[in-house]
């Protein structure tokens, strides 16, 4: 076998054992969630009955309920708050605290979570003491997930604002667009793809959060993660693998029906942008 | 170095000493200029020489440092780009790439709250302009170059602005698709007689287009004037090498009278058939242009204005040639012949030695 | 009066100082001021989780009092400084591995052709968007007796390479050992790894590598001095993505690990959840952050570095 052949080989074959590994746990929590018994590791017959159990499942339903409102919510904020920081960084070259800006807000991207959980918990903490609000809950958690998701909303919107030809906005301007006006009639509708982006990344984020979550809730504000995770804890539970699959199907879906949008509409930006003029 | 519109008209745009400085660095350096109504001005110059700057100050993207800006009496200063009576033509063209063509055009009246109607209307009038009504509803992606830049074009003109801006119009255009865009640009823009202040970096462009061109080099003007003048009086020895090609060559006067002047070189001697302001004995240099120069393989009858060499290269362009003469002291001159017959018995080829001669009225004397 | 206060005013309100002055504002107060309570209380007395002062005022005397014997406890106590070191050890394991993994991974998605990108792209992306906790949990339960690859492992006989390489204690036991956390962090972060890598080599200019090929060198040296110099962004990027998070993590260590695998993550849990002794808590975070310090400034270095070369 000449080298041009064994490389392409080696490369289907690295990349097919790499992509197994990927979604080896994924394919085992579905098969499991048919598992007729109460060791999800052994199989022993097909049956439904995890999916039928799940509407009763109290707990699970009213912390995927709580896990959905503050996802929304943190998705909604992050997005503001990463357009505007996104904004800041592309636009305004020259300010104080520039780097520190920078570095505040990528750091939560890295930044161990049992960190920032306990020193938000410890400042909200004591601004309860002080003022009497706020009560630690979902508000609470709302806040963290929000610090998480402004960092990952910057990183997807920058580099969409990255791209954009300066000279449109000048072009606006010029034919006597205000600086507001610029931006929803121009800029708004040209990241707007990045923005749905960093919306359903944050909703994710925020959705699959735990160590943050744990830090910051309170009594009665138990996110479907913790409830997940006490369960987890305990030892393998056929109910998670249960949720596990809706879950994984909801997100296969959302995931292909984006894809297959946003692959069309990249062949179509790629030729906007070219004819935009790329400054 | 000020510079005044022909004819003595009242300046329509008014530069008057304006200064953009960059933390120490001077973009623009003390700049004067007036413009007449009507006007197609060209700022000639290589990058980084403050062109692009002084127009986006003319734009409003960027605030002088000192110095006025005044047009057609208002004084721009402190005025957003949003709120001058000026709009522009972009390098890149910067149509917006999600509305059509229609829609980019009608953009800048929209802002100015006009009625659908007039705006239809106007819109209409400047599709017809370009004409690009067939394309009113396609987005700007499905364009191609050239219908691109009548877009833009058509958008800068829509609000019939007191001037119109060009930065770098022919440059994203091919050679061929330029010499016709050239004509076309120049006749819709005196069409609608809107003033023009157009920046570039290529000689031919604005030579063309342009009744007025500066020269721009390191934040200030070297040489205003028409075109004809830049090219046939250049002020400075820069100048003179910066449009087109020329042949400098340093010499004294030897010779200086009322009427006419002789210049000794190191290869020849010239015989300036006018009077020069300058003294016996004065260092100078004489410019002469390679197409002013003729070469032929026999002497000619005047002993000034010629000289003898050998030729070391040749170029062939097709229309015309260029020979480079070495002369005896070493210097080279470039000459530029063209080609009038298709066949020549004794065609000039490389080490024929020859004879180099021009008229009397072909030299610019440059003093600096 | 009104003229000289409006364009001070006017600058504050401005919509340029609204733009970066929101976010700013957000930055310091709730990510800023937090760690500063943290170092804070990190030095507190705590009294039925409430803190005493620091500075006091008695008797004419201003007074100082920093609790340190939390931090000399750290630097002590053998459980502790073990167990920073354990972190950062299993954190570079996991590194290495995800880019022994994630770099050829990477490398040849981006040599792939250009219609099959995106497809292999989503791939990648489609387990990162699901769930992390439920994929660690499968895992769970893929490496405990009787499960898939507890069978497949202990079938070919693999696990007495692991007893010997020191990764497992005991032979048929992969659950709640170096093996496991490792293994469970490593398939968490590889997406961390792969993305940013694959965004680089993407990039990469091949015509670059053409020209090594015309000036005589074979692809092998053209893969190491061309290739992987061009890539140095994506591997440092994705190693920090990959590094910094892993030290403080803490749900693969409760899941997966073992009493043995002691991370410093969970010590901060378990002193803040278990022991209620906040201060001790977050001596131990600040210490911790004080580790991570050097990749931090890194990676901020990386993301500046990228940010120029974008435009």
């Amino acid at each position: 076998m000449n080298t041009a052949a064994f490389n392409r080989l080696f490369a289907r074959g690295w990349l097919s054992l790499g992509y197994a590994f990927l979604y080896l746990p994924i394919v085992a929590l579905i098969v499991f969630s048919f598992n007729d018994s109460p060791l999800p590791n052994v199989w022993r017959g097909f049956t439904l009955k995890w999916y039928a159990a799940l509407p009763d499942d109290r707990e699970m339903l009213a912390g995927l309920w709580l896990s959905l409102r503050i996802a929304f919510f943190t998705a909604c904020g992050s997005v503001v708050l990463g357009m505007l920081a996104a904004f800041t960084l592309v636009r305004y070259r020259r300010f104080t605290g520039r780097t520190a800006f920078s570095g505040m807000v990528s750091a939560p991207l890295v930044m161990p979570e049992v960190v920032v959980g306990l020193s938000l918990l410890l400042m909200l903490v004591s601004i309860q003491r002080a003022v009497g609000f706020p009560e630690r809950g979902m508000l609470t958690i709302w806040i963290g997930h929000l610090l998480l998701g402004m960092a990952y909303a910057t990183v997807v919107i920058q580099a969409r604002l990255q791209d954009l030809n300066p000279q449109l906005s000048e072009a606006a301007m010029d034919l006597g667009a205000r600086p507001w006006q610029v931006f929803t009639l121009i800029t708004l509708p040209m990241i707007a793809q990045s923005l749905a982006s960093a919306w359903l990344l944050t909703f994710t984020v925020s959705l699959d959060d735990v160590v943050l979550s744990a830090f910051l809730s309170g009594p009665g504000a138990t996110t479907m993660p913790l409830v997940i995770f006490s369960r987890a804890r305990l030892g393998l539970n056929p109910s998670v693998n249960a949720v596990a699959t809706l879950i994984v199907l909801v997100v296969a879906i959302g995931v292909l029906v984006a894809s297959y949008m946003i692959a069309r509409n990249e062949r179509r930006r790629a030729q906007e942008l070219a004819a935009a003029g790329h400054a | 170095m000020a510079g005044g519109p022909a004819g003595g008209d009242a300046a329509y745009l008014s530069i008057q000493d304006v200064v953009k400085d960059f933390s120490g660095y001077k973009a623009v350096d003390h700049v004067s200029l007036d413009i007449a109504k009507g006007e197609i001005f060209a700022l000639l110059g290589s990058s980084g020489c403050g062109k692009t700057t002084l127009l986006r100050m003319l734009a409003g993207f960027e605030m002088p440092t000192s110095g006025r800006i005044v047009l057609n009496g208002q004084d721009m200063a402190g005025l957003p780009p949003y709120e001058r009576p000026i709009n522009m033509m972009f390098q890149s063209y910067a149509l917006f790439p999600h509305l059509t063509v229609w829609q980019n055009i009608a953009f800048g009246l929209q802002r100015e709250g006009l009625p659908k109607d007039q705006v239809a209307a106007r819109v209409d009038a400047m599709l017809k302009l370009v004409q690009l009504g067939k394309f009113a509803q396609r987005k700007p992606h499905q364009l191609s170059g050239g219908q691109q830049q009548r877009v833009a074009l058509a958008r800068s003109l829509a609000k019939q602005p007191q001037m119109l801006l060009l930065d770098e119009p022919l440059g994203a255009l091919d050679k061929k698709l330029r010499e016709e865009t050239q004509i076309e640009l120049v006749n819709i823009i005196e069409q609608v007689g809107v003033t023009c202040v157009m920046v570039t970096h290529d000689q031919e462009e604005a030579m063309t287009m342009a009744s007025r061109i500066a020269i721009m080099s390191e934040g200030s003007f070297l040489q205003v004037g028409a075109p004809a003048d830049i090219y046939e009086t250049p002020a400075t020895k820069f100048v003179a090498d910066f449009i087109g090609n020329v042949n400098l060559m340093p010499g004294t006067v030897e010779v200086d009278e009322v009427d006419h002047v002789v210049i000794g070189s190191a290869d020849c001697k010239h015989y300036v058939g006018h009077g020069i302001t300058g003294t016996h004995g004065m260092a100078v240099t004489v410019a002469l242009r390679p197409e002013k120069i003729h070469v032929s393989r026999h002497k000619p009858a005047d002993d000034y204005n010629a000289a003898h060499g050998t030729i070391k290269e040749l170029s062939y362009f097709g229309s015309f040639t260029v020979y480079h003469v070495e002369l005896p002291s070493g210097a080279r001159l470039k000459i530029s012949q063209a080609n009038t017959a298709r066949h020549k018995d004794d065609e000039l080829t490389w080490g024929d030695a020859v004879w180099a001669h021009w008229s009397r009225s072909a030299h610019v004397v440059l003093t600096q | 009066m009104a003229g000289t206060a409006q364009p001070w005013l006017r600058r504050l309100f401005s919509g340029r100082s609204v733009v970066i002055g929101l976010p700013y504002a957000w930055l310091l107060l709730f990510f800023l001021l937090p760690f500063l309570i943290l170092a804070k209380i990190s030095v507190s007395e705590m009294e039925n989780v409430v803190f005493k002062d620091l500075i006091t005022y008695k008797d004419g005397l201003l007074q100082l009092q920093l609790k340190l014997s939390n931090y000399v406890f750290i630097t002590q106590d053998a459980l502790y400084y073990k167990t920073y070191i354990a972190s950062l050890q299993y954190a570079a394991a996991t590194t290495v591995l995800c880019l022994a993994i994630g770099y050829p991974f990477a490398y040849f998605m981006a040599r792939a052709r250009p219609e099959r990108q995106p497809l292999l792209l989503m791939l990648v992306m489609l387990p990162f968007w699901t769930s992390f906790l439920l994929r660690v949990y499968a895992w769970k339960g893929l490496l405990s007796e009787h499960g898939w690859v507890y069978d497949a492992i202990v079938g070919l006989g693999l696990d007495q390479v692991l007893l010997a390489a020191g990764f497992i204690s005991a032979p048929g036991k992969l659950m709640n050992t170096p093996f496991s956390l490792v293994l469970g962090m490593t398939y968490t972060y590889l997406p961390f790894m792969i993305l940013p890598l694959f965004g680089n080599l993407a990039k990469l200019d091949v015509r670059l590598l053409e020209a090594a090929a015309d000036l005589g060198a074979s692809p092998w040296v053209a893969f190491w001095k061309v290739t992987v110099p061009l890539s140095k962004a994506g591997i440092i990027a994705g190693s920090m993505l990959v590094f910094i998070p892993c030290v403080g993590e803490f749900v693969i260590p409760e899941l997966l690990g073992g009493p043995e695998t002691l991370m410093i993550g969970r010590v901060v849990w378990d002193e803040f959840f278990s022991n209620n002794d906040w201060p001790m808590a977050s001596a131990v975070a600040v210490v911790m952050v004080l580790l991570i310090i050097v990749p931090l400034a890194l990676f901020n270095k990386y993301q500046a570095e990228a940010q120029e070369a974008g435009k």
